[in-house]
Order: structure tokens, then sequence, then C-alpha cells
């Protein structure tokens, strides 16, 4: 178990390109196969990953380590998903003195990986409203409009306040015990 | 290097990021500014003019921005040592306070304040999801090409189970066929430049 953990999480870590979220959908993927979580407190700790100061996709790939292999599952998810990047930032550091970052390989790859990035993205929120039965898929019956509702506020407070997401999670969270306590 | 130096060294790129890790919310790029403070200002690691190229490394590799230019920073100082000793700096206090949160939201979650909390916070999820496509969008999608990419890999994502490596990979070879065509033109068009011009 502990070096299943270690592999998927490595695996992780070598293609997590632009930023976090992208890596959701990856690491859904992963806790799903290996029954390690369900979609909705695979939520709950993105919830509490984005609370915490720290990556995001690390701070979610510690708390599955730790939901299931305590502690030491915590600290082998870390390291596997941090060792990836620590080796490829050595390797660079190595052979490459000085960077160019104009007309590299590296920026051709990023012409087509950064699109696909977006897509993954956007396909990682839709998927979050499908599995916490926010949507049921692409019609619009059964919707919960109230989480809609809240999506879209708290989607505007992210776009038009200098509010930082920890307070936009709490404001949220205070919303959710209002409403439906 | 002295012996005594070194491990001095590895010890201050430890602290020092640790120091900044625990106030990194929201991901890397909020703390780059007070991790350009702390290794060109408070420590004299890496000169000034130095920092873009680090950051450009940081960014273009896999892995988060803040543990990515920590790492190079260490390796740059005292090799192989420093970059684990300026990682684990960075890492360990949010993996501290993850662990605890982890094992707090564990035994609390059944509490019926806890759940309907939970419930408001899981829009706000889907909302920081949203905003992290539409930051991301904004730099990747700039064409025609770029937006095809982005519709037709999300319709893949929807209704075709795959692999999501598999199409991270597509991407990127997708990313250098194309400008293998536009390097090809671009040569292309100068030879017939050159060509006109003799005649």
């Amino acid at each position: 178990m502990y070096w299943n953990l270690f592999l998927t999480f490595f695996r992780i870590g070598l293609v997590s390109f632009g930023g976090g979220y992208a890596m959701l959908p990856l690491i859904e993927y992963e806790v799903k196969s290996n029954n390690w979580l369900t979609t909705q407190q695979l939520t709950d700790a993105i919830a509490i990953a984005g609370m915490s100061p720290g990556p995001i996709a690390t701070n979610s790939a510690v708390f599955v380590g730790y939901n299931v292999g305590g502690i030491l599952g915590a600290i082998i998810s870390a390291i596997a998903i941090s060792f990836p990047s620590l080796i490829i930032v050595v390797l660079i550091a190595l052979f490459v003195s000085k960077v160019k970052s104009n007309h590299s390989i590296i920026s051709y790859v990023f012409y087509g990986l950064r699109p696909v990035i977006t897509a993954l993205i956007v396909y990682a929120a839709i998927n979050f409203a499908i599995q916490n039965n926010i949507i049921q898929g692409i019609s619009l019956i059964d919707v919960d409009w109230i989480s809609i509702v809240f999506v879209f506020i708290a989607l505007a407070m992210l776009l038009f306040t200098k509010l930082s997401p920890v307070i936009i999670i709490f404001l949220s969270g205070l919303a959710g015990i209002i409403v439906y306590y | 290097m002295e012996k005594r130096r070194k491990v001095k060294l590895l010890w201050g790129l430890f602290f020092t990021f640790f120091k900044i890790s625990p106030v990194s919310f929201g991901g890397g790029y909020a703390m780059i500014p007070l991790l350009e403070d702390a290794v060109t200002k408070k420590n004299k690691w890496v000169k000034r003019e130095d920092i873009a190229d680090v950051l450009v490394v940081a960014q273009s590799v896999p892995g988060s921005i803040a543990v990515n230019t920590a790492t190079f920073i260490g390796y740059r100082l005292v090799g192989i040592p420093g970059a684990i000793a300026a990682t684990l700096g960075i890492i360990t206090p949010t993996f501290i306070i993850i662990v605890a949160l982890a094992s707090l939201f564990l035994n609390f979650q059944h509490n019926p304040i806890v759940q309907t909390a939970f419930i408001g916070i899981r829009s706000a999820v889907i909302a920081l999801i949203i905003f992290a496509a539409l930051k991301i969008g904004k730099t990747a999608i700039f064409n025609k090409t770029t937006s095809i990419i982005a519709c037709v890999a999300l319709v893949i994502f929807l209704f075709v189970s795959i692999h999501p490596i598999f199409m991270l990979l597509v991407g990127g070879i997708v990313g250098i066929l194309l400008n293998m065509k536009r390097l090809l033109d671009r040569k292309k068009t100068i030879n017939n430049d050159k060509v006109e011009n003799i005649q």
C-alpha cells in the first residue's frame, strides 16, 4: 500500500504542470481506482488543502496519504509528489548555466500543453460539481440551485475583491451553516 | 567548502524557507516577493538580476513554483544537500499544518455543524477551481489554435475515459508539431525571399 502511494504521487509529481488545480482530476482518478476516498471526501480534502498554506496538489496528496496510511502515509505521499521536481530542478541547474526562455523547445511544448491544462481544470470543476450532486450532467434537471448561487457568489468575490481564498472558504462554510443547519 | 560553514549554510537554507512556507496561502505565487526578499536581500544568495532566471526554471518544470525556487537556490549554494535542505525547509511547515487539519477533520467530519459548513465550502472549492481555470486560460488561450486544442481536450476529458497524463503528453507533442510547421514555413519564406531578391 505504501509503495502504491509512493508510485501514484511520484507519477503525479512528474506531470504537475500549471499549478495544483490541474492535478485534481489526476488525483481523483488514482484515488478512485485505488478506492482510497470517495469524490465527496476528496472535495473536502481539497477544501482543506486550499485552506492551508502550501501547494494545493502537495496538500491534497498529504491528506490522501494521511487518510490511507496515517503519518507514514502522509510522509511518503509528500516525498513522492515533491521528488520528481527536485530531480528535474537539479538536472536543469546542472546542465543549464544560463536559461534562455525565448524560442526554446519548452515554449513550444507549453503552447500545446497550457490549453490542455486549462481544459483539465475546467473538467475538474464540472466533474466536482457532478460528483457533489450540484449538477447531474448537462441537463438542468435536479440542479442544486442554492449551491450554484454559492458558486457564483464565491467566484465573483474571487474575481472582483482582493479577498484571499482562505477567507472565501471560511465565509462559504459560515454560509453553509446558516443555510443548512 | 569548509565543513562547518557548509552545515551552517544548510541550516540557514532550511530555516529561511521554513519561515516563508507557512504564509504561502493559495499556491506559490503569493510568496514570490517574500522569497525574493529572503534570498537577495536578507541573505545574499542570489543576485537580483538572476532571480528572474531562477523563476523561469521554477515555472517551466513540474511542481510548485515556490518549492522549485527553493530547490534551485539550495542546489546552487550547496549542491544536492542544499537542494534537499531547502526543499525540506519549504515543505515541512505546510506538511505539519495539513496533517493537523486532516486529523481534526477526520475526528469532526460527522459533526452536523462541520457537515453543513462543508456543504457550503464545496461550492467555494468549485469556484476556486473555475477561478484557477480562468487565470491559466488567460495565458494559455490566445488564438484560434489554442482555443481549438482546449475545446477538443475538454470534450475528450468529458466523454472519453482516458488517463489525464496521456492527454498532457499529447498536448505537449501537439505544441511541438504545430511550431515545427511554423518554423519550416518561416524557413521557406526566407528562402523564397532570397530567390526573389536574386531574380
